[in-house]
């Protein structure tokens, strides 16, 4: 063939005139989704990238303390602080004190260093009265400058972009030598959380399915009248404030509560055995697990309800029985359901965070309440950042092992 | 229409009764019997009982009166995967997350067969059915007759003695449905198991049963051979179920052995067999195949009553002429004649003279 390339009736090619065709219907079908779009971009494109960023960058030093960043710039890492570093901190700190500026450059560095707040506050208010020699002047004012962690501190702050705060959210610390290490296992906050959070949020999704599984069966085969009956009464928490529903479990879980008093007046606990169910694991475990079971159960629902009972009563007529026409027909085909719920209600777990703080005391806390605690009492946005991006991280290498296993196109929501 | 019970009857329905709902029957003392090795089929309009009498037999349902024997034995408390029965399912219900090899497997296994046995079993089932080469694929990448195929060699690999059909062919097109008729009914044949078909499509039931079960209203209507059950229907819900169907009512006024006089609405007289009727002055509804009626006076027996009849169209089919008449005040009764060189076509307008061998026109209830 000498021509390959298909052509319309007057020569044209006929992908250019199939593209000339659609370009109305696929610029109006672009408009209609713009304002999407646009939308997702300025609230969650924008924020995540400005999340991830600050994660990694903070200037709160290296912006105001020029002339000890120019310091270390000059003088390789290991040098010992002269003279000339101890003039350069000096007219810093005076110029931070004037700018009113040095508590932002003294609380990044008691990120890294706690306690050193007062040593620049301190410093700063004597520094315009200081005369040369700087060194001595400085560490006559107060000896903590002597420390090596104080110097690798503010070295590390020089840059602009760092990796501390990702050191701090893996549990690293400066140790007194000024270099990253492991910090001593009782101060190892983070990661013990964040396992804490994903072993918390496994148990809720297999408690959720657990109780799940048979609730959308029975949804899926009983007639429509009574099915939709039903169904308000699953969706029924979704039409309840999260508030409203967590603050009922304490009522129900509290050491003075229903529950409790129920087993008490029963005889089954003595009054002062009465269980522990709140502000501890089990109590977020149970709070969570009801409040995430509609997101487990409406997955399965929709999958169960395509799958036709004939498929069932024909495993049966081949002389299966109830169990294994239940294990090797129904549940291979409830997969897709059990996925996509076991996926949502997962990673809505792995970030909730109001139970959690109400009902979880200090066992039953997850790193989302740490990450808020960062974002409002600690104002170190930056570790909140990277606690965040790890978070996020940790999810989607979940998605991508799920989809490994399973497979994303295997998973049916709705 | 109770069916004798025989000895050596394989499938047994005594005085059987189901209702869902407490207040209605579905089915109404059902009484059939069934030997081995034959192909029964229950032929019904939606609604009359008959998947509720499958579903019975297969254990999915359980009757709420009478019992159902399979060889002797009262199965109403056996459970599904005791019964040893084979069924096949309108959408075919072949497992989508197995291959086909493995679909035919599944009722091996769970007998617990050796993995040699199992694999000889579905090489030969699934050469049965001329399935050979597809036994690795998934049922969603064959098509619907192919996976019909694979639903027969399912039903059949564990060879049960007795295999159900509800509704098998229900979902394939004209030309496929004839050729799969043809195909189950030899290899019911050729294996020698007992056949209990359901289906709502006479003509199904006509070119496959050995007997017709025709179910209407929780009853069996009529239970008989095809032939005899299109040629002589024994009440007139069959004969207008079954295959095309004039009907003219009237009123017996004579009556002498297989002979009957019945005069229709109109005045007109007719000759007719009485079948469901007994007595003089009885109301009827006579009934009389549109191939069966007569243009031709010197086929008739002398004395034949003769009605006059007005062409209202003439429609050319092919092989047949189908023609359109008045007939004793009915607008629609139809004639069906072969298209022969001889054959006449009819213009409307026409006046013309019919009858019919008192034999063909069969006195039902009204």
């Amino acid at each position: 063939m000498s021509d390959t390339i298909l052509r319309t009736a007057d020569g044209k090619p006929l992908k250019a005139a199939l593209m000339r065709a659609s370009a109305v219907a696929r610029r109006r079908a672009f408009m209609l989704v713009l304002p999407l779009l646009a939308f997702v971009l300025i609230t969650f494109v924008v924020p995540i990238g400005q999340m991830l960023s600050r994660s990694v960058t903070n200037d709160a030093f290296s912006a105001n303390m020029p002339s000890v960043v120019a310091w270390f710039a000059a003088n390789p890492e290991g040098t010992e602080p002269d003279e000339a570093a101890y003039a350069a901190l000096v007219v810093d700190l005076v110029n931070a004190a004037n700018a009113r500026t040095i508590g932002t450059v003294a609380t990044r560095i008691n990120y890294d260093v706690s306690g050193t707040r007062s040593l620049f506050t301190s410093t700063g208010r004597k520094a315009k009265n200081m005369e040369a020699p700087f060194k001595d002047a400085v560490l006559a004012a107060d000896e903590e400058w002597g420390d090596k962690v104080v110097w690798a501190a503010m070295r590390n702050a020089s840059a602009a972009v760092t990796t501390t705060f990702y050191q701090a959210a893996t549990d690293r610390k400066l140790t007194d030598e000024g270099v990253y290490a492991k910090a001593p296992e009782d101060l190892r906050v983070y990661l013990t959380l964040f396992w804490r959070t994903f072993v918390l949020s496994g148990a809720v999704t297999l408690l959720c399915l657990i109780l799940g599984f048979p609730v959308a069966h029975l949804l899926a085969r009983l007639p429509m009248r009574i099915s939709s009956l039903l169904m308000i009464l699953v969706l029924l928490p979704f039409w309840t404030s999260l508030l409203v529903r967590t603050t009922s479990w304490m009522v129900l879980l509290q050491e003075q509560g229903i529950l409790n008093n129920m087993l008490v007046y029963l005889g089954i606990l003595e009054d002062n055995g009465r269980l522990a169910l709140m502000y501890n694991q089990t109590g977020t475990i149970i709070a969570m697990t009801h409040i995430l079971l509609p997101f487990m159960i409406l997955p399965l629902y929709s999958v169960m309800k395509t799958i036709p009972i004939t498929y069932t009563r024909a495993a049966r007529s081949l002389g299966a029985t109830s169990w294994t026409t239940f294990r090797r027909i129904y549940v291979p085909q409830t997969i897709p359901g059990i996925g996509a719920g076991g996926i949502l209600v997962f990673i809505l777990a792995v970030g909730y965070y109001i139970t959690p703080a109400l009902v979880g005391g200090a066992t039953g806390t997850l790193i989302s309440n740490q990450i808020a605690f960062h974002m409002q009492d600690s104002l170190n946005w930056s570790l909140a950042a990277a606690l965040a991006a790890m978070l996020l991280a940790a999810v989607l290498a979940l998605y991508w092992v799920y989809d490994r296993l399973v497979g994303i196109d295997n998973m049916k929501l709705g | 229409m109770a069916d004798t019970k025989t000895t050596d009857a394989f499938v047994v329905f005594d005085r059987v009764q189901k209702s869902y709902d407490g207040e209605t029957l579905v089915v109404k003392d059902l009484n059939l019997s069934m030997p081995k090795g034959e192909f029964l089929t229950m032929l019904g309009p939606s609604g009359s009982g008959k998947t509720t009498c499958l579903m019975m037999l297969a254990g999915f349902e359980t009757a709420t009166h009478g019992e159902i024997l399979l060889d002797g034995r009262p199965i109403n408390n056996i459970p599904p995967h005791k019964r040893g029965i084979g069924m096949v399912f309108q959408n075919y219900a072949l497992f989508p997350h197995m291959s086909v090899a493995e679909n035919l497997s599944f009722p091996l296994e769970v007998r617990g067969m050796d993995k040699t046995v199992r694999e000889a079993k579905i090489t030969r089932a699934l050469d049965m059915v001329q399935m050979g080469q597809f036994a690795n694929r998934r049922p969603a990448q064959l098509s619907g007759g192919q996976q019909q195929r694979i639903a027969l060699a399912r039903a059949l690999v564990f060879e049960p003695e007795l295999v159900l059909m509800d509704e098998p062919l229900g979902a394939l097109d004209k030309q496929l449905r004839e050729h799969m008729q043809f195909e189950i009914t030899r290899l019911a044949h050729d294996l020698g198991i007992t056949v209990v078909y359901v289906t709502h499509d006479q003509t199904e039931a006509l070119t496959m049963s050995d007997r017709v079960a025709v179910f209407n209203d929780g009853r069996i209507q009529q239970l008989a051979p095809p032939a005899s059950l299109y040629e002589a229907p024994q009440n007139s819900f069959v004969a207008q179920f079954i295959g095309e169907n004039n009907t003219m009512e009237g009123i017996v006024t004579e009556i002498s052995g297989d002979k009957c006089v019945v005069k229709l609405d109109d005045g007109e007289l007719i000759d007719a067999k009485p079948v469901n009727v007994s007595k003089v002055g009885e109301r009827t509804r006579v009934s009389i195949r549109p191939e069966r009626v007569e243009m031709n006076k010197s086929r008739l027996q002398p004395g034949a009553h003769t009605l006059k009849a007005t062409v209202r169209e003439f429609i050319y089919m092919g092989d047949i002429f189908r023609t359109r008449l008045s007939v004793a005040g009915n607008d629609n009764f139809i004639i069906k004649t072969r298209n022969a060189p001889d054959a006449v076509r009819l213009e409307p307008g026409a006046e013309i003279e019919i009858g019919w061998l008192p034999q063909d026109c069969r006195a039902l209830d009204a």
